[in-house]
């Protein structure tokens, strides 16, 4: 008697619910699980999706930066380049203490804060100074000779080379000697000196795109 | 009209602001003392002084001029006194003279910087061309200059 009571409790009374509750607990835990861990799974695909799309921003960005009118200036040698097949700037000219060239010789002594027709010197201004060149190396630090696009890419994030934090891009992207890659003029006889293979506006555009992506750079 | 300032002097020009430095100081205020040489900042025979250092004025717009103190060969001293001509009689260095007034600028405007340059200096920054090849005496002359030799 008291052995069926059990079974009738059992069945019909109050252990019922208890496990079917408990059912319901389990897979409810189970689901938040499942949707939390799918959450999280989307939201690590996403941010990889934004590192990979910053990545790939910065492989375009850096076909400006290896443009020879780029490199030319950020030599790992104590003379600048020039010309498009990058060979050692001509009469001797040095980089100097001050990257602006020797003493008696700096760079303003022929490049001027404009590009000039009759000669074929380009120039470019100085940023908030207007009418006084800013023609001048980068320094040795910042020397991008033989950089991967990786190790371009870390190089400049580096403060320790003259890297910048992401913020600092715009503005040095602004200045006029930056600029003047965009405007490069012609060369004394008359040959145009070739611009890098983007336009600046989409370089700008490549730059907030890849800051707002968190500045990633490509792993090779 | 661009208002200049050469060898101490006020000058008015009336010139297309593009145009070289050189070409107004020869043409219209009759300084022919710079020369011209190849046209493309890279010979030196048309260095003038620009607020005291050298400049290729072949390749340096005349808007930029502007109120800047301009100083060419005939402003370098009143009197040939200059350290550098003097030591340019001295040691004769002179054998056409056509790049020889540019050359005295740009070593001027050396001195001015480094008072003992050394060889490598001279080198670095006296990129000036001679068709009669008087590099050797230019450096002598340039230590005599100095006071170094």
């Amino acid at each position: 008697m008291l052995r069926q009571d059990l079974v009738n409790v059992v069945s019909r009374g109050k252990s019922v619910p208890v496990i079917g509750q408990l059912r319901v607990g389990i897979a409810t835990v189970v689901g938040i699980v499942i949707a939390t861990g799918a959450v999280v799974f989307i939201q690590n695909a996403a941010a990889q999706n934004r590192l990979e799309e910053g990545r790939e921003k910065f492989r375009q960005m850096a076909t400006v930066f290896q443009h020879p009118r780029c490199m030319n200036c950020h030599p790992r040698t104590d003379f600048p380049r020039q010309g498009d097949d990058r060979h050692r700037h001509a009469m001797n000219v040095t980089r100097g203490p001050a990257d602006r060239g020797a003493p008696g010789l700096h760079c303003s002594t022929c490049h001027q804060s404009s590009n000039q027709t009759a000669s074929g010197v380009p120039g470019a201004p100085a940023s908030g100074a207007p009418g006084a060149p800013d023609w001048h190396l980068a320094p040795l630090r910042m020397a991008w000779d033989d950089l991967s696009v990786a190790e371009l890419c870390r190089a400049l994030l580096d403060p320790a080379r003259g890297g910048m934090k992401p913020h600092q891009f715009i503005p040095h992207f602004q200045t006029g000697l930056v600029r003047w890659a965009w405007s490069p003029g012609a060369g004394p006889h008359g040959e145009m000196r070739d611009a890098p293979p983007i336009p600046y506006e989409r370089f700008m555009a490549l730059t907030r795109e890849w800051i707002d992506r968190g500045a990633p750079c490509p792993n090779s | 009209m661009i208002k200049l300032n050469v060898n101490g002097r006020a000058a008015m020009v009336d010139a297309d602001p593009d145009t070289p430095l050189l070409w107004v100081l020869r043409e219209q205020l009759g300084l022919t003392g710079t020369k011209y040489g190849c046209g493309i900042a890279a010979c030196g025979a048309c260095t003038v002084h620009v607020d005291g250092s050298a400049v290729r004025s072949c390749s340096f717009p005349l808007s930029e001029a502007k109120e800047r103190k301009i100083t060419t060969i005939e402003g370098l001293s009143h009197d040939r006194s200059h350290p550098v001509q003097k030591a340019w009689i001295e040691e004769q260095v002179p054998q056409c003279g056509y790049c020889q007034s540019g050359m005295i600028m740009a070593v001027a405007a050396l001195l001015a910087e480094k008072r003992r340059p050394t060889d490598a200096d001279i080198d670095a920054a006296i990129t000036n061309i001679c068709r009669c090849g008087t590099y050797q005496r230019i450096r002598k002359a340039i230590h005599v200059a100095a006071g170094s030799r």
